[in-house]
């Protein structure tokens, strides 16, 4: 099947308008005859199931949590952006556009990223509509900040709780059409197939999470807003439930996945403290406005500071690299995430890491707080001030902007990082692959959508900060109510979908079989235990840093491990009423066959983009040396991989991804 | 670290429950403390037995999933934090830890530590939104300035979690200080003016008739609350209510 991303013809600038006006349209009184299941209540799902409702189709949401309000998205810290050039600095839809596709390496669609930035202002237009409070300026207009890889700002915020406060912000509208009984939520519920009726998305097989009992709805249309798949890594900056499985379900039932390697590597989260961490926490991007990220110069100083027998500020200036700020002078500790994360992670590697475990690098704050020290002191008119009244003044500026921050990582690590630079690492934060996806969302299954971070337009290799509160919202608020509709113009006269059919018999068995199977094996290890596995493979040959040997490495063991899991994995209990380990089980299970596609895919490219790095294709000469290397000759194209079986066997299809209006270059930070 | 677990062990909301002990070995300082219960479960699967079911999700504090009344005080000893960023260095080498779920009518007990807050979602339901369409033709966010210590004050209410720790702390079980934070965030800000009567009449009907008691005036709630909601939305829905009735 040749993939059609059904991009409309037309000058870019038009060609979303065009579409609109084109596509057809559901008269109000058959909405009411048409039912959309929406699995996942983020920012994507929970907006797209507001607007839906909101139209007058009959609406029913699924997620595992125990209330819409609390899925992932919820953590996002920054911001998110919008072309709305509040600040007259010269932002426009165009330089989001520009700004998005040359952060993501090249390698998204022109079209997708355009009407993102094209839909961006009405987000903020609307959700300040809805009652969401974004930080303001005394005169009480919307204060802006900026962020990594773009020249102006453009970043709306919510302190350091923009997530929270947006998914709120679409939490509330769903419960407007709750209670007008538009969408009925299925709160701790977990879909477990996709259920096609000659070939189209006509609903889903679900685990009532609490009872343990299978349910089986119908509907017209399927929009899957699961999120990413960053916890195939185990331990990732993800909500301990986050997971493929809806996403994974439908690559089964002939969706395809695509670029399953792009996975965004976060570089400032609090290191690992040891083999009972069960998750990452971020520390936002903004802290790398004022914070300096150096390590040891020599190794004696590293291996001793390891050993607790040096501290880091006992270090002298000359005995620090600055190693951003040295191999990347014009950008310096402002580089992009994946450029900051392999830095980082060469350092560690040659033996200047720090931490217990080496695996760490410092972020100081110390030049910051003697800045704005001294500064503070100068307008406050304050003369020859004390070196312990700069520290006062500096720290006290440093609170006020990074405060939340600097609690939240004296809480985790128990060091005041006012007075010791803190420790960082990179960690797996983002999942740019995700389901194949049209203009229209659709993916390669009719009626079945995938919106979020769970499909993989937008952000091509490489996401910039603010961008993924962006996306989601807009996938859900302004694309998805539009090109819905146009597909369902078809069935206004379907009528309500049975659940009494073959189909649901078939995907319902499926289902029940493969949780006997799981409860079956009654073996000697926990679900963690393997997950934990699959996570060391993923981390050590298909992290930061991918080569050949180690990809075919990877594959190989994800391969065994799953045969073992599904030979020996342990669940007490059994599958009638609340059962955690055998959620997680199911979870882990196509962690373990995704974990093999995304290998494959990644040993496939044999090229440098974004964040998949392959230490085969890099600079070999020249101002560039070492820094890696793009290859738009035989790699400039979207890989969706068709399910034939075992993830080995997945076959490959190539969407040519085509630069109309924009010159690819060579990202450059030096 | 050694300790001596207290745990109430219930299988489902039908049955009744009972405290277990567990006695556990090796816990680091580092880990917090549901990493602390990740290590009794693991130990607890290997054997064979069911592992104690608690909710959780983000471990970062923000979701709203964790819970638990750890030695009488939701989320712990610590303040200003939830049950994920509870660390272990809070508590000393053979100390007793008694964990219990959420104790209120309008929570009930799923399973083990799991408890239903689903009455906050009802709340919330019932008015907590503004009645407007997610179409985007909205005015500009920029026509309307706010004054900025009106939207700091209506964000600090909006950075509630939902987690139902007020209503854990409250001798009474009260409802209050959650109810309270969304109607102060609509309640500060211009947008939320045209509504504002008919909102906090629906979600306090709604609040009582989930069962929930009446406010103490105690103050537990602002105390336990993780993000530090103030006593001063309660004030403020109070007088809300109070203008609305009036109002008629």
């Amino acid at each position: 099947m040749a993939l059609d991303s059904k991009i409309p013809k037309g000058p870019l600038a038009d060609k979303w308008t065009n579409h609109k006006n084109k596509i057809n349209l559901v008269n109000p009184a058959n909405k009411r005859n048409i039912d959309i299941i929406i699995v996942g209540t983020g920012l994507a799902g929970g907006s797209a199931a507001a607007s839906l409702a909101e139209l007058g189709y009959n609406v029913k949401t699924f997620c595992y949590q125990d209330s819409p309000r609390r899925a992932h998205s919820i953590a996002a810290q920054g911001g998110i952006n919008a072309a709305k050039n509040y600040q007259g600095d010269g932002d426009s839809n165009y330089r989001l556009f520009y700004d998005t596709v040359k952060g993501g390496d090249y390698r998204s669609r022109e079209a997708n990223v355009y009407r993102l930035a094209e839909v961006s202002g009405n987000i903020i237009d609307q959700c300040v509509a809805q009652g969401v409070p974004f930080a303001r300026e005394y005169g009480g207009l919307l204060d802006n900040r900026s962020f990594g890889g773009v020249l102006v700002s453009r970043t709306f915020y919510a302190k350091g709780q923009t997530g929270q406060q947006l998914l709120l912000g679409a939490y509330s509208a769903m419960n407007r059409q709750i209670n007008r009984g538009k969408i009925q939520a299925f709160n701790r519920h977990e879909m477990l197939d996709l259920v096609k009726v000659n070939g189209k998305a006509r609903g889903i097989i679900a685990r009532n999470l609490v009872t343990g009992e299978i349910e089986r709805h119908s509907a017209h249309a399927v929009v899957l807003a699961t999120g990413g798949y960053g916890n195939v890594f185990y331990l990732s900056t993800n909500a301990m439930g986050s997971n493929v499985m809806a996403a994974w379900r439908a690559h089964r039932r002939g969706a395809h996945f695509a670029n399953p390697c792009y996975t965004q590597i976060h570089p400032t989260c609090i290191p690992v403290s040891g083999d009972h961490q069960s998750k990452l926490t971020l520390m936002s991007e903004s802290l790398r406005n004022d914070g300096r990220i150096w390590v040891p110069k020599k190794k004696e100083d590293a291996i001793a500071i390891r050993e607790g027998k040096l501290k880091p500020t006992q270090l002298a200036e000359e005995d620090r690299d600055y190693y951003l700020e040295r191999r990347y002078p014009a950008f310096g500790n402002l580089v992009p995430r994946d450029v900051a994360s392999r830095a980082a992670k060469e350092r560690c590697d040659a033996g200047f890491g720090v931490n217990k475990t080496g695996e760490a690098v410092y972020l100081d704050f110390a030049a910051a707080i003697q800045r704005y020290g001294k500064e503070k002191a100068l307008t406050s008119g304050i003369e020859n001030p004390s070196a312990e009244k700069i520290l006062e003044l500096g720290e006290a500026i440093i609170e006020a902007k990074y405060g939340n921050l600097f609690q939240m990582y004296e809480k985790i690590v128990d060091e005041n990082p006012y007075k010791t630079p803190m420790m960082i690492y990179p960690a797996v934060h983002y999942t740019m692959g995700g389901l194949w996806v049209d203009y229209n969302l659709q993916t390669t299954i009719p009626g079945c959508y995938a919106a979020g971070e769970a499909n993989f337009s937008d952000h091509g290799a490489n996401r910039l900060g603010a961008s993924a509160l962006m996306q989601g919202l807009a996938d859900g608020y302004f694309v998805l109510p539009y090109t819905i509709g146009d597909y369902l113009s078809d069935d206004i006269r379907t009528g309500k979908i049975s659940t009494e059919t073959p189909e649901f018999d078939e995907a319902e068995k499926h289902v029940k079989d493969r949780i006997q199977k799981l409860m079956s094996a009654k073996g000697e290890h926990s679900v963690d235990y393997y997950h934990k596995r699959l996570g060391k493979i993923m981390w050590n040959k298909c992290g930061m840093s991918r080569n050949a040997k180690g990809l075919q490495e990877a594959i190989d063991e994800i391969s065994a491990l799953r045969k073992d899991f599904w030979e020996n994995v342990n669940i007490p209990g059994d599958s009638a009423g609340m059962n955690t380990e055998l959620e997680k089980a199911g979870r882990v299970a196509d962690f373990l066959e995704l974990g093999e596609l995304f290998a494959k895919d990644a040993l496939n490219r044999n090229e440098s983009c974004g964040g998949h790095f392959r230490e085969e294709s890099v600079e070999q000469s020249g101002e560039q040396k070492g820094e890696a290397l793009r290859d738009d000759e035989n790699f400039k194209y979207v890989s969706a991989w068709e399910y034939k079986g075992e993830p080995k066997d997945a076959e490959l299809h190539k969407e040519e991804l085509t630069y109309e209006n924009i010159e690819l270059k060579t990202r450059s930070y030096k | 670290m050694k300790l001596l677990l207290k745990i109430w062990r219930q299988k489902n909301a039908s049955n009744k429950g009972q405290m277990v002990d567990y006695p556990i070995d090796g816990i680091e300082e580092d880990m917090s403390f549901l990493e602390m219960l990740d290590v009794l479960n693991e130990g607890l699967i290997n054997k064979g037995e069911e592992p104690v079911v608690f909710d959780h999700d983000c471990r970062e504090g923000i979701c709203g999933m964790c819970s638990l009344q750890i030695n009488g005080e939701p989320h712990g000893p610590d303040r200003k934090v939830t049950t994920c960023q509870l660390h272990m260095r809070m508590f000393k080498d053979g100390d007793t830890i008694t964990i219990e779920p959420f104790r209120a009518n309008a929570f009930p007990v799923v399973k083990d530590l799991m408890v239903d807050r689903s009455a906050f979602d009802r709340i919330q339901h019932a008015g907590g939104y503004i009645s407007v369409n997610t179409s985007g033709n909205t005015i500009d966010a920029n026509a309307t300035p706010i004054n900025k210590g009106d939207a700091d004050n209506a964000f600090n209410a909006a950075a509630c979690i939902g987690c139902g720790a007020c209503v854990a702390a409250c001798k009474n079980a009260s409802a209050m200080l959650f109810t309270s934070a969304k109607v102060s965030q609509y309640a500060l800000l211009p947008q939320g003016q045209v509504e504002a009567a008919e909102r906090v009449q629906a979600m306090v009907a709604q609040m009582d008739s989930e069962g929930f008691g009446n406010c103490t005036n105690t103050g537990a709630c602002e105390i336990e609350c993780p993000k530090g909601i103030s006593l001063e939305n309660i004030a403020r829905m109070n007088r809300e209510y109070l203008s609305a009735s009036i109002k008629g």
